[in-house]
């Protein structure tokens, strides 16, 4: 996994609530056996018209949001499917901050498993980023997990909290199986235990 | 254990699954029964052959296709869309490879994986149960501690037996009372997620619970269960009680004689106690619950079958008209108008959430003597194997075919654009499902959520249309 430390970038304004991850990417993309390739169908549905053309009124197809790595929404971004193709296609595109007032359990989980950080802010802060991030390209976005801010174009900085074991993972783009195979022993004996006491769990 | 705080089901469960708390108080949590089917696995794989790893436990982890399986005779001639023939052909590479039990397409058992894990008996109470999916919140409805997981978790599992979690907050929604004739399960979990919304029930598990979740039947709690993701809970539960165990005492490959007796000894501890802490509590009468439909493009945009479609000019805020007027353009639908009036294309009777036994026979019993409106597709999809076989034991494929409807091989079929059974840009569906995202049936497709019996009626009739006025002639 690529480490999430310090980024700074354009902004994507999607000022809409339940963006679902069949919006992220719709099921009939999810056949490739691979991890990356989706990001050229991320919000499909949304970003080409019926013939194959792009939408023009599409946020993710104007200028300069075609170069987004963030991606600004509201309330329970990433609700729907357990797909964690919806982070690799948002990944695959470029994008890799997402910034919602909350977010669905899943998709928050399989984000920071593919490096792609949530952040989770006040709808109030939301509004304001959103505002923001529609002022132009140079109106830059600072997402700084190291120190735990957003920085607003104009210098403002926002706290946030992500969870301190997910935060030193991300950091040092750390894998977590690699983590817990540290504790096998501990796995070993529970595994023992319960073969003692719940002999019906073992076929 | 005398002295120690009452806990809840979920409490419970938690508890006997921890291996280790780290630090931080996330907990490592071991897993008894690993699902797998063929879309959120290959990657899966993949990771652990490039580290060098294995699967620890595949006798907990049992592999089957449905996603994108033909409900057709390709099931049988081979997959035409070479995208997923290929996505089928590197799981059953993979199982190969990795040691892992696998249910073949052409085997009876096969069917969607959320279906077969109660069914066969390896879904069970006081487990905990993870899938790369969703809705594996159906498990719940066994007593057990079921959730999805995604694809890097997937691979945690296989390799380590456990995930690392943190644990949820507790829900509870209580539905009591006396459900009206014409409503089922499907209805009730329908009303809940429009009483909680699609964000009520975030970071936490529910645990259903009253006398008229009691007096559901396994299938019912299955469909009620399913949906608990829909209401943004990370799991849905019903504690075990003697309906459970009967249950799994007729499954195939549960645990029989005295395995079973000590299992049920076990399970039977497992209810909340009195007095256990839910920081959410929600309350719900059955009596007031009738035949659902949404009329939106999220679940919780659901009304009776009695009402209207709600204007936009009436909500409560601007950002909240905007989303109403967008899904009433999405969905071709006008203000006010009469929800039994809305004419549908299609009807699709399957899915995890409604393609048991008892689904297929509430199907049935509706559309017995009676036809298909003309011009109107009707699908059936049984989800498994073994409940095909069931219903065509009992006559009822017979029934729905007389009647006009398609009588479908095992697959998760229209639920979601992946396999050939998909909407066309602007067709109508009243759908069984569990998803009425814009797009979830095919692109520019759209979705009404129902019961199997309000989906039968809307068959029959053409257009939505009130169960309740097409009561079964005679019992099937
Ligand atoms: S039937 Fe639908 S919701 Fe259920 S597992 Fe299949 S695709 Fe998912």
């Amino acid at each position: 996994m690529q480490a999430f430390t310090v980024l700074t970038g354009i902004a994507a304004p999607m000022p809409q609530a339940n963006i679902d991850t069949d919006k992220i990417i719709p099921a009939r993309f999810l056949k490739s056996i691979e991890r990356s390739g989706f990001g050229k169908n991320l919000f499909a549905n949304y970003r080409y018209m019926p013939d194959g053309s792009e939408n023009p009124d599409f946020v993710l197809n104007q200028e300069p949001y075609r170069k987004a790595e963030v991606l600004i929404a509201f309330e329970n971004f990433g609700c729907g499917s357990s797909r964690e193709h919806a982070p690799w296609a948002l990944l695959d595109f470029g994008i890799r901050c997402v910034i919602a007032p909350d977010f669905a359990d899943i998709f928050h989980n399989n984000s920071f498993k593919n490096g792609v950080l949530p952040v989770k802010l006040p709808r109030a802060v939301c509004e304001q980023l959103m505002e923001d991030s529609r002022m132009g390209e140079n109106a830059r976005i600072t997402v700084d997990l190291e120190r735990e801010v957003v920085v607003r174009p104009n210098g403002e900085e926002i706290p946030f909290k992500i969870d301190p074991l997910r935060r030193h993972l991300m950091l040092n783009g750390l894998d977590d199986i690699g983590q817990t195979m540290q504790h096998v022993s501990a796995i070993d004996s529970y595994e023992a235990k319960q073969r003692a006491a719940q002999p019906w769990l073992n076929r | 254990m005398s002295g120690q705080k009452p806990r809840t089901l979920f409490d419970k469960i938690w508890d006997a699954h921890v291996v280790e708390t780290l630090p931080d108080g996330t907990a490592l949590l071991y897993i008894d029964l690993h699902l797998t089917h063929e879309v959120t696995t290959p990657q899966a794989y993949a990771g652990l052959r490039a580290a060098g790893r294995g699967v620890r436990r595949p006798d907990l982890t049992l592999a089957v296709v449905d996603h994108n399986i033909a409900t057709d005779a390709s099931r049988y001639t081979g997959i035409v869309d070479p995208e997923s023939r290929l996505q089928v052909e590197t799981l059953e590479k993979n199982v190969v490879e990795f040691g892992v039990p696998y249910i073949p397409l052409l085997s009876e058992r096969q069917g969607i994986v959320h279906v077969i894990g109660p069914e066969l008996g390896r879904s069970l109470p006081g487990m905990t149960i993870v899938c790369g999916d969703s809705h594996t919140a159906t498990h719940g409805a066994m007593g057990a501690l079921a959730f999805g997981i995604g694809t890097s978790e997937v691979e945690h599992v296989l390799a380590t037996q456990t995930l690392l979690q943190k644990p949820a907050k507790n829900m509870r929604v209580w539905v009591e009372g006396t459900l009206p004739v014409g409503c089922s399960a499907k209805d009730i979990t329908l009303a809940i997620i429009g009483k909680i919304g699609t964000a009520g029930g975030t970071g936490h598990v529910i645990e259903y619970a009253g006398d008229a979740i009691r007096g559901l039947d396994m299938a019912g709690r299955m469909t009620l269960c399913n949906m608990a993701i829909e209401g943004g809970a990370r799991a849905g539960m019903v504690a075990p009680d003697e309906k459970t165990f009967e249950y799994v005492a007729n499954t195939p490959d549960g645990p029989k004689g005295a395995a079973l007796d000590a299992a049920i000894a076990y399970w039977k501890t497992l209810p909340s106690d009195e007095g256990a802490h839910f920081d959410k509590e929600v309350r719900l009468r059955a009596e007031e619950i009738a035949p659902q439909v949404t009329w939106g493009t999220s679940p919780e945009d659901v009304l009776p079958i009695t009402a209207s479609v709600p204007d936009p000019a009436e909500a409560p805020n601007e950002v909240r008209r905007a989303q109403m007027q967008r899904m009433l353009d999405y969905m071709g639908l006008e203000a006010g108008q009469k929800l039994q009036d809305v004419k549908v294309d299609v009807v699709f009777i399957g899915s995890c959430t409604n393609s048991r036994i008892e689904d297929m026979r509430a199907a049935a019993a509706i559309a017995k003597g009676r036809q298909v409106a003309p011009g109107v597709r009707a699908l059936v999809v049984p989800g498994s194997g073994l409940v095909k076989k069931q219903a065509e034991a009992e006559g009822l494929d017979v029934v729905l075919r007389e009647a006009g409807f398609e009588w479908r091989e095992p697959s998760c079929s229209m639920c979601l654009g992946m396999n050939p059974d998909k909407l066309t840009p602007g067709q109508r569906c009243a759908s069984t499902s569990n998803r009425n995202f814009e797009g979830r049936q095919g692109p520019g497709g759209r979705t009404h959520l129902v019961s199997p019996a309000m989906a039968a009626a809307a068959a029959l009739a053409g257009h939505l249309a009130d169960v309740r006025e097409y009561q079964p002639k005679e019992s099937v």
